[in-house]
């Protein structure tokens, strides 16, 4: 109990920071023509930023189902490299049935604070942790959800750079910390961008698209900079 | 988009993304140690967000202006290492604050 409350306390940050943001894919899942409580499942079942936008976009063209699969496949695929970190690090009382259930809570920001816990990640620590994040993306997912026709669009428009904005906080610290990933980035950027304007290639579906560049340019770093042991544990 | 359509997206994106968390979480015992497999992994994420970032970010507001603004705004706070938050909210209040300005320009 004391280890599930020492959880609690230790994901509050993460639930307020994730209230905002979830409240702008609130307005955005609306706003792509979702109804309020399709909005609200999306993100009670996902719990996922990038995978969850690129996922409405998807429904909002009424791309196929293959599309959408290979998008959340793609999108989602660091998530099985940080449970596979995690699952090292988890206590012997975390059996199968727990990790079955909290490993849906494995996020980029309840990973790392689990990570950075001093010795062994126990089940009840792992709940805990989880709680506020997800009380936070759901509600703020329904508040957004809902507020979305109330607020005047002026607003709404500019909240639509706020998931932008923390992918770039995201990626701009690892590019100048690491330059094989500002090069490889760069050529993701470099290829969405021809696959957005050059005629013929632009009618690709942006989940596609998305999933083309990430993994050509991935699969093109791994061949030029491969990663020897232990220097990738913060990814 | 009809209500059963909408059902079978979201059981499609629940269970790839639960399958890809979990099952990983319950097999794994043992590191990966093929080099280009764990360098593939590992900027895989990056790569990910640089495609869905770009170009895609100068139509999130409708103006392709204030979106820029608040790129410029994210690029300089987030190479400051400011965190996820503030570069989101700082983001958005740079693109609100341009159009405003275009609004009240639009005015005169």
């Amino acid at each position: 109990m004391e280890q599930f409350s020492q959880g609690i306390k230790d994901g509050s940050a993460i639930g307020i920071g994730y209230l905002s943001v979830s409240f702008t894919f609130g307005l955005a899942a609306v706003s792509s023509g979702l109804q309020w409580w399709e909005a609200l499942l999306v993100s009670m079942m996902n719990l996922t930023s990038a995978g969850q936008f690129a996922g409405i976009n998807i429904m909002a063209a009424a791309g196929t189902y293959i599309e959408l699969a290979l998008s959340q496949l793609v999108i989602n695929l660091r998530y099985a490299l940080m449970s596979i970190s995690l699952s090292q690090k988890v206590d012997k009382d975390f059996r199968a049935g727990r990790k079955a259930l909290l490993g849906f809570a494995v996020t980029d920001e309840i990973f790392a604070v689990a990570m950075s816990r001093k010795g062994e990640v126990s089940s009840q620590y792992f709940a805990g942790l989880a709680v506020l994040p997800y009380l936070g993306w759901t509600g703020g997912t329904l508040a957004g959800a809902v507020c979305g026709n109330i607020l005047p669009k002026m607003v709404t428009d500019a909240l639509g750079l706020a998931i932008y904005g923390m992918f770039i906080a995201i990626i701009v610290p690892a590019m100048k910390k690491d330059s094989r990933i500002l090069k490889i980035t760069l050529l993701a950027v470099a290829f969405s961008v021809a696959l957005f304007y050059l005629p013929g290639l632009k009618n690709i579906s942006s989940g596609f698209a998305v999933i083309i560049c990430a993994v050509a340019a991935s699969a093109l770093g791994a061949f030029f900079f491969p990663m020897e042991d232990e220097e990738q544990e913060e990814a | 988009m009809r209500v059963g359509v909408f059902w079978i997206y979201l059981l499609v994106m629940f269970g790839v993304t639960y399958v890809i968390r979990v099952s990983p979480f319950v097999i794994f015992r043992k590191k990966i140690d093929n080099k280009y497999v764990r360098a593939f992994l590992a900027y895989i994420p990056y790569t990910v967000l640089g495609a869905m970032t770009f170009p895609a970010v100068f139509y999130a507001t409708g103006s392709v202006v204030s979106a820029a603004v608040g790129v410029i705004a994210a690029l300089g706070l987030a190479y400051r290492g400011k965190g996820l938050f503030p570069v989101a909210i700082c983001a958005s209040l740079a693109a609100f604050l341009i159009s405003v300005a275009e609004w009240l320009e639009g005015l005169v």
